[in-house]
């Protein structure tokens, strides 16, 4: 395809999505595909490590070296089963890997080992919460059908270089860093997703939501959607209002974070509608989403042709988890998110939109560790949720990766408490834990924080206030008590910070003979 | 320089067998160093005519033999075959030397690893002289589809070797080295050591770590040892198997007490009495050389008069094993195959006019595999297609299936079952180039024991009359019982050398030091419009 049609289709027409939904039934299938966070790859023992210079994690094994051999990562399997079983699938009792052919740079064997028809988990399913919407639909419970979830291998990473696209056609050069290929990853693969309605793109997202937090309970996986060990391949069709002959699908890939995946099928949806109105057939094809844009651009026709020559992978042996294994890894699976996200919100007394930035915050272990040490539930979602949240997006590290520990932030919340810091000087605080200078107290007595408790020095420095400005001493004797405020800022000037805000405001009406 | 370096009363070292060379350092009667330099000279003299070497490293062979005579001298205890010099077939991965596995694609492929079975020859202390040549990705039963031109057999020059172990057999048995290590997909160890009268063996399945040996059908593929004798074979075997956590294939077992079954075995009557060996019917017959079958029919009077009872078994399925060897094969080779792709390592062709990746991966496989290759790549490419698979690849599983099956009801009749290893002797080079259909009917005794994973062994039965040409006779065993071969092959060996007035190897004539004009390797070079380059890792 070249880039005149491909400019074309970026413009393609869509229907409002209300109206298309007088016509039409969406159906939507999602791919997830999950990176284990193992420590060695699926098939050999390199390093799986995010970030690390190019091909330095690699060995001949993942390198597709001659004469090279593969071997199961046992603990990549254990995880596939965890996974299987928080997903209410079956697990085969016998299965084989299988390869996948085609030829691509960064596949080193220019073989995927993969699982064809003998996945090591099938026929499950997840309960999803979507929650209430802007435009009034109310919050419900939506089951979504797992058809399978299988293993296999990442491929390298290919990085386009030149061009305007930033694909492999019209680049100048290619480069590949096979670091990542091999990592063992996970594909949960939906049943098609039929009754949504108008609702299926949230359905969607919530979905993704849910799998997210499953695999965090689990600890399987970083699930940094931005990073791609979470990646998600969104399947859209229509069909007809009451038809149940399924529509052309497309597969949409590259959506990589929740808000895509709502946006995307979204578009899709209103994309089809219109081709479908026109009269037109949906081309069955790969297409890809442009964040930037929020429209899906047409990637390769993918058909019935395309023919990977599957074939159980002879240089590997079946795997065949005993049944004792399986309820063995049965007895490690978490709480349910949903229902111990439910459990803490009682206990905490957040709202639903307070309890949903916990979510989002990736935060809820840490709160729940941070209450366990000895802080307010409302002080333990201040800290995590607010700055500390701001900090870990800004580097891009999860909130538990900044080196702040829930002691931490329980010890911060006792000094603020206790009133010897107030918040402004709680912050700081905190940079200088994030900085690595310690623990809370330690912090605060090098950086010199603590609230001033002589009353002495802050009734001087009130003195001083009130009698540079007695207009506004006046006002306030006069019964406008809300200008106190004013006063206020100048008396923690003076003290440069280190006082009780509300302390001196009590000063400051005491000494003005006003009742606070 | 003279072809033989005598240290006592002019004694050629390399007619020696391992086990003899291997006493003879324990007694200081030679060094290692004396066994290597003599086995180079004679490959620096006969190599040039008989090919068998892709690779000499003289240098490499000698620094291990000079470490190993340091250690005996310093009272070291050392490994059985500490010394004893081995040639490796060209498919096993060695560590900073080049490995082609007879093609162009790998010319200059330097392996950063050794596969398990190199480190193992290392562990075991035993110099290697070089690498030897084979069929391209040992896709073939004459060593004519190397890139590097074909192998000729030391018993006659204008004839094949054997394939695709080609160049490991002709080192053998031209007294090129005393050990070497082959490859056994559907008979590359065991129909080179027919034709070229000497002993091959391919172990059980997962007996022998297939890391780092270049595959050619993962399911197939098994590595053994080649060598002059059963009991030298033996011995390499022991070196050669056990576990490989590096191979998922690999059998958590111990190796078969094939040494131990060596030393039991002797040429007196009645010494294998009890023992009970099957007569393939399907195997034999149409097909098979005169000479070939006399042989074979002389070998069963021989074990009778060891006391073996002879009994014929049927294996219906067998009819059907070349077909579905020709299937699984090179469904699982084109998979296999796939990753050569000029990307990261091997042979870049470019096209002009700034190609895409796609179009650099096809010129370079079209411009470096041979024809075999493409025809085998081809091949199974059809049979895994969509559509296809059921039809092709599995109706084959299922014959393999069937074949095991056979299998295991002949043994519940026999111990071990004997056929002929080849169906002729070793035949011209040149002669079957043209017929793909002819080339791989040579391996119909041989394919049936790589269907089933089972352990099969090939021994000289003597010269046929009418070409003077060596034949061999198989033996094969259950899964796992790899020393009911060689108790039965080194009795056998033994009553055969007794009734022949001596070993088969022992007959070689005198190997001329140039070689006649014979067609070459079939290997198209670089195509107009392109160049090519060295991709190095």
């Amino acid at each position: 395809m070249n880039a005149a049609t491909r400019a074309t289709a970026g413009t393609a027409p869509t229907v409002p999505y209300e109206e298309l939904l007088t016509r039409y039934e969406p159906v939507v299938g999602l791919e997830v595909h999950v990176e284990l966070s193992t420590a060695t790859k699926m098939f050999c023992g390199c390093a799986t490590g995010f970030g690390a210079e190019p091909n330095t994690q690699t060995c001949p094994v993942c390198l597709g070296m001659p004469g090279a051999l593969p071997v199961v990562n046992a603990t990549a399997v254990e995880s596939a089963v965890r996974i299987g079983l928080a997903l209410n699938c079956r697990i085969a009792e016998w299965c084989r890997f299988a390869r996948k052919n085609y030829f691509y740079p960064d596949m080193p064997k220019n073989f995927q080992t993969s699982q064809y028809d003998e996945p090591i988990a099938f026929d499950g399913w997840v309960d999803v919460e979507v929650p209430a919407n802007e435009a009034g639909g109310e919050a419900f419970t939506f089951r979504v059908e797992i058809e399978r979830a299988h293993m296999e291998e990442d491929t390298g990473k290919s990085t386009h270089v030149g061009g305007t696209t930033g694909r492999i056609h019209g680049a100048d050069y290619s480069v590949v860093d096979y670091n990542r290929a091999g990592i063992p990853l996970i594909e949960i693969v939906t049943r098609p997703i039929t009754g949504a309605g108008e609702r299926a793109p949230e359905v969607a997202r919530a979905y993704v939501s849910t799998l997210r937090d499953l695999m965090r309970a689990l600890d399987v996986s970083d699930v940094r959607m931005e990073q791609g060990s979470m990646r998600c391949d969104a399947n859209v069709s229509l069909m007809p209002t009451g038809s149940t002959t399924l529509g052309m699908r497309t597969e949409t890939k590259n959506v990589n974070s929740l808000r895509s995946v709502e946006r995307a099928v979204r578009y899709e949806m209103t994309r089809h509608a219109a081709v479908l109105d026109a009269g037109q057939a949906i081309l069955q094809e790969t297409r890809h989403w442009h964040e930037d844009t929020g429209i899906t651009t047409s990637g390769r026709p993918k058909s019935d042709a395309d023919d990977y020559r599957y074939f159980p992978e002879p240089d590997l042996v079946p795997v065949a988890p005993s049944r004792e294994d399986v309820e063995r890894l049965r007895a490690t699976l978490p709480e349910n998110p949903a229902e111990r996200r439910r459990r803490l919100q009682d206990a905490w007394g957040f709202t639903d939109l307070e309890m949903r930035d916990v979510v989002n915050a990736g935060a809820v272990e840490v709160i729940e560790e941070t209450v366990a040490a000895g802080a307010s539930p409302a002080a333990a979602r201040k800290w995590w949720t607010g700055v500390l949240a701001r900090r870990a997006n800004t580097d891009g590290v999860a909130v538990t990766e900044l080196g702040v520990t829930p002691a931490h932030v329980a010890e911060l919340d006792g000094l603020v408490t206790s009133g010897r810091l107030n918040d402004s000087m709680a912050r700081q605080v905190l940079d200088g834990v994030v900085a690595g200078e310690g623990a809370p107290a330690q912090v605060a007595d090098a950086r010199g924080l603590e609230l001033v408790q002589d009353d002495g020095a802050l009734q001087a420095a009130v003195d001083k206030v009130v009698a540079a400005n007695p207009d506004v001493a006046e006002k306030i004797r006069g019964g406008k008590v809300q200008a106190v405020g004013a006063l206020i800022g100048q008396v923690m000037k003076q003290m440069r910070g280190q006082a009780d805000a509300a302390k001196a405001r009590e000063l400051i009406l005491t000494t003005l003979g006003v009742e606070g | 320089m003279s072809e033989t370096t005598p240290t006592d009363a002019g004694r050629d070292l390399t007619r020696m067998t391992a086990v003899q060379m291997a006493d003879a350092m324990a007694a200081g009667e030679t060094t290692s160093e004396e066994l290597v330099q003599a086995h180079l000279d004679r490959i620096e003299r006969l190599n040039p005519a008989l090919n068998a070497f892709l690779l000499v490293d003289a240098d490499g062979a000698l620094a291990t033999a000079r470490e190993v005579d340091a250690a005996r001298a310093a009272g070291e205890d050392l490994p059985r075959l500490a010394g004893v010099p081995v040639a490796v077939k060209d498919i096993a991965c060695t560590q900073g030397l080049t490995t082609t596995a007879g093609s162009r694609m790998l010319e200059h492929f330097v392996p950063p690893y050794d596969a398990t079975i190199v480190t193992r020859l290392r562990e075991a202390r035993m110099p290697i002289l070089g690498k030897t040549n084979m069929d391209e990705f040992a896709m073939g039963s004459s060593t004519e589809h190397s890139a590097f031109g074909p192998t000729r057999n030391p018993w006659d020059l204008e004839r094949i070797p054997g394939g695709s172990g080609g160049g490991s057999s002709a080192a053998v048995a031209g007294f090129l080295a005393p050990l070497a290590i082959g490859s056994d997909t559907g008979g590359s160890i065991r129909q080179p050591a027919a034709v070229t009268g000497t002993v091959g063996v391919k172990p059980t399945y997962g007996g022998v770590s297939r890391y780092g040996v270049i595959a050619l059908a993962s399911s197939l593929d098994q590595i053994g040892p080649c060598a002059r004798t059963v009991a030298d074979a033996a011995l390499l075997h022991e070196v050669l198997g056990g576990h490989d956590p590096m191979d998922s294939t690999s059998i958590d077992a111990p190796v078969p007490p094939v040494v131990e079954s060596v030393a039991g075995a002797s040429a007196e009557d009645g010494s294998l009495a009890g023992l009970k060996v099957g007569v393939v019917k399907e195997i034999g017959g149409e097909g098979f050389q005169p000479g070939v079958q006399q042989r074979f029919d002389e070998a069963l009077e021989e074990l009778r008069a060891l006391g073996a009872e002879i009994v014929e078994v049927s294996c219906p399925h067998f009819t059907h094993a070349m077909a579905a060897y020709y299937l699984i094969l090179p469904s699982e080779a084109s998979s296999n195959l796939a990753r050569y792709d000029a990307m990261r390592y091997g042979r870049r062709t470019t096209p002009e006019d700034s190609p895409s990746a796609e179009q650099v991966m096809a010129a370079s496989r079209d411009d470096a595999f041979g024809d075999e290759v493409k025809r085998r790549i081809i091949l199974g490419t059809y049979a895994l297609s969509s559509g296809y698979y059921d039809a092709y690849y599995g109706q084959a599983q299922k014959v393999r299936t069937l074949i095991a099956r056979d299998l295991e009801a002949a043994f519940g009749q026999a111990d071990v079952l004997v056929s002929p290893t080849a169906p002729t002797t070793a035949f011209r080079i040149g002669d079957k180039l043209d017929d793909p259909m002819a080339m791989y009917l040579n391996d119909i005794a041989t394919i049936p024991a790589n269907l089933a994973g089972i352990p099969g062994m090939s021994i000289p039965s003597g010269l046929a009359p009418e070409d003077g040409l060596p034949v061999g006779i198989q033996l094969l065993a259950p899964a796992m019982e790899d020393q009911r071969l060689y108790a039965v092959g080194a009795a056998l060996e033994a009553r055969l050398a007794r009734a022949q007035g001596g070993p088969v190897v022992d007959r070689l004539p005198e190997v001329p030091t140039t070689a006649p004009e014979v067609p070459g390797a079939r290997h198209t070079p670089g195509t107009a419009g392109t160049h090519t380059e060295e991709v190095r890792a």
